[in-house]
């Protein structure tokens, strides 16, 4: 079966921008096409990942907007929404798109502008996709956090510090990538006298609010050396649903939707956890990555801490984690989010990452959406 | 008013309710009230930074409750803070209005806004 291959990749600075999201979506399409040297109008579909840009700016019909904008007209155009996962699930519609044969030639471009909100305003948009019976108590995604960091760290006997070691190391990472929102190194010691934000958790735990796009050019393998001399194959990727309700899991430590997308990721690349090189996680809080960790079977339940304290997951470690800094330090534009971290993976497996290239021919992304409530995992390689 | 969690024919327990039932898929039919029983902190947290409309700090956990040997699970504020642990003993206290409806992104009349806090016992 002919592959589906990634011939160009772009992402814009990440932060406080002033561009509205449709010019953030056009600034990272537009610099995706000129990656492959492919114009708008050889595009036949085109996918726009975004949770939100109705209720942050009032701007709907953003794929029509982006189409008009590249030149792209005719292609057919799909919004993905699926909340911080709508980049993951765009990179699942871009994929299918291609394998399914019904375009040949597929952009994909996640974006949000976010910014121009309160922390306040933009934590409730983001909490919009609770439950009612979890919103009105004023449950939010930084909440949902608190909640299963004490459980873990009581469950499992982590001491606190460790997660403020995966802070210290996303940091450490993002100093070296020229997209990052924050390009500076954090101690330990900051973390954890940082302001609590959700007990136990603090400030230096959770992402920041962020503006920013990414986009990834789909195609065929079997013609992708007419566009580009290298290129990186999506070889598996599997989405996944848990409860919407978040109290009602059985394990509040324990990511269903991630074990479950990666099974599916695995099983398609033909792949196991001990064969990835290098992955990117979604750190929207630090206790995330040692959840995801585990439960994409990099480590024991329950070790993933031990691993982040050992050094495993630093750049030089075993398995680099988070080499971009992860949505820790680079970052968390939420539809933007899912699609840069393939980015990421492409420049890395093509050897372009500058001072953060790590060695590895396999890449794993794993993007959550809510709480774990929807999440897609999506492993890329060297061809 | 109540605390209604939801039981489908085969004993499964969920609150809230759903129209099908998560664990075997039969329609559930009955509601047990949970307003007079006490439940155990499965994990606990203290929000300081809180939605519009959201009272700052906000304590919240997830407690437990045994419905004839069925495990049925809620998200509630805390009435306070002090002296929760995982595994302490709670019970629900009425509380008319959770939140402001009308400062956050929901549409007011889209939700039911009074609900229970856990009160430590
Ligand atoms: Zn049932």
């Amino acid at each position: 079966m002919d592959r589906v291959a990634i011939i160009g990749a772009s992402m814009t600075a990440f932060g406080d921008r002033d561009a509205w999201v449709r010019e953030l979506l056009a600034e990272a399409g537009d610099a995706a096409l000129r990656d492959a040297g492919v114009d708008g109008d050889d595009l036949d579909h085109l996918y726009v990942s975004n949770m939100a840009s109705g209720e942050f700016e009032g701007q709907t019909g953003v794929p029509n907007a982006l189409a008009h904008d590249l030149g792209a007209l005719g292609a057919y155009t799909q919004r993905v929404d699926q909340t911080s996962a709508s980049g993951g699930a765009g990179i699942y519609a871009a994929w299918q798109s291609v394998a399914s044969g019904a375009s040949e030639m597929t952009l994909l471009v996640g974006g949000e502008k976010m910014t121009h909100k309160t922390t306040s305003e933009a934590t409730d948009v983001i909490a919009s996709l609770t439950h009612p019976v979890e919103y009105k108590h004023g449950a939010t995604l930084p909440g949902f956090a608190g909640l299963a960091a004490r459980k873990y760290l009581d469950e499992y006997d982590a001491p606190r510090e460790s997660l403020g070691k995966v802070a210290v190391k996303n940091h450490r990472n993002g100093v070296d990538n020229p997209h990052a929102q924050f390009r500076k190194e954090v101690d330990l010691e900051t973390v954890l006298n940082s302001p609590i934000i959700a007990d136990p958790l603090r400030l230096y735990d959770f992402c920041p609010i962020t503006d920013g796009s990414a986009a990834l050019l789909f195609c065929p393998e079997s013609v992708a050396e007419e566009y580009a001399d290298d290129y990186v194959v999506v070889s598996g990727i599997g989405g996944a649903t848990d409860t919407h309700v978040v109290h009602e899991r059985e394990d509040p430590t324990t990511m269903q939707g991630v074990v479950e997308s990666s099974e599916v990721a695995y099983e398609m690349a033909d792949r196991g956890p001990e064969d990835v090189d290098l992955a990117e996680l979604h750190d929207m809080f630090t206790i995330l990555e040692f959840l995801q960790s585990e439960d994409l079977g990099f480590f024991e339940k329950g070790e993933g801490w031990q691993a982040v304290e050992d050094g495993v997951t630093d750049r030089d470690g075993d398995l680099p984690i988070n080499t971009s800094g992860g949505l820790k330090s680079k970052g968390h534009p939420l539809g933007a989010s899912g699609v840069a971290q393939a980015y990421e993976l492409y420049v890395q497996l093509l050897g372009e990452a500058g001072d953060r290239q790590v060695e590895g021919s396999v890449g794993l992304a794993c993007n959550v959406g809510g709480f774990d409530n929807c999440v897609t995992t999506t492993i890329l390689e060297q061809p | 008013m109540s605390f209604d969690a939801h039981r489908c024919p085969n004993g499964h327990v969920t609150y809230p309710g759903h129209t099908r039932c998560p664990e075997c898929g039969e329609e559930q039919t009955e509601t047990v009230d949970l307003a007079e029983r006490t439940g155990t902190v499965v994990t606990w947290t203290t929000s300081q930074a809180t939605p519009p409309g959201v009272r700052e700090p906000n304590h919240l956990a997830i407690v437990e409750f045994s419905v004839e040997g069925e495990s049925v699970r809620a998200l509630g504020q805390l009435t306070t803070a002090n002296g929760v642990e995982i595994g302490s003993e709670v019970e629900p206290v009425y509380e008319e209005e959770l939140r402001d409806p009308e400062a956050g992104i929901r549409e007011p009349d889209s939700q039911e806004w009074d609900g229970y806090r856990f009160e430590p016992v």
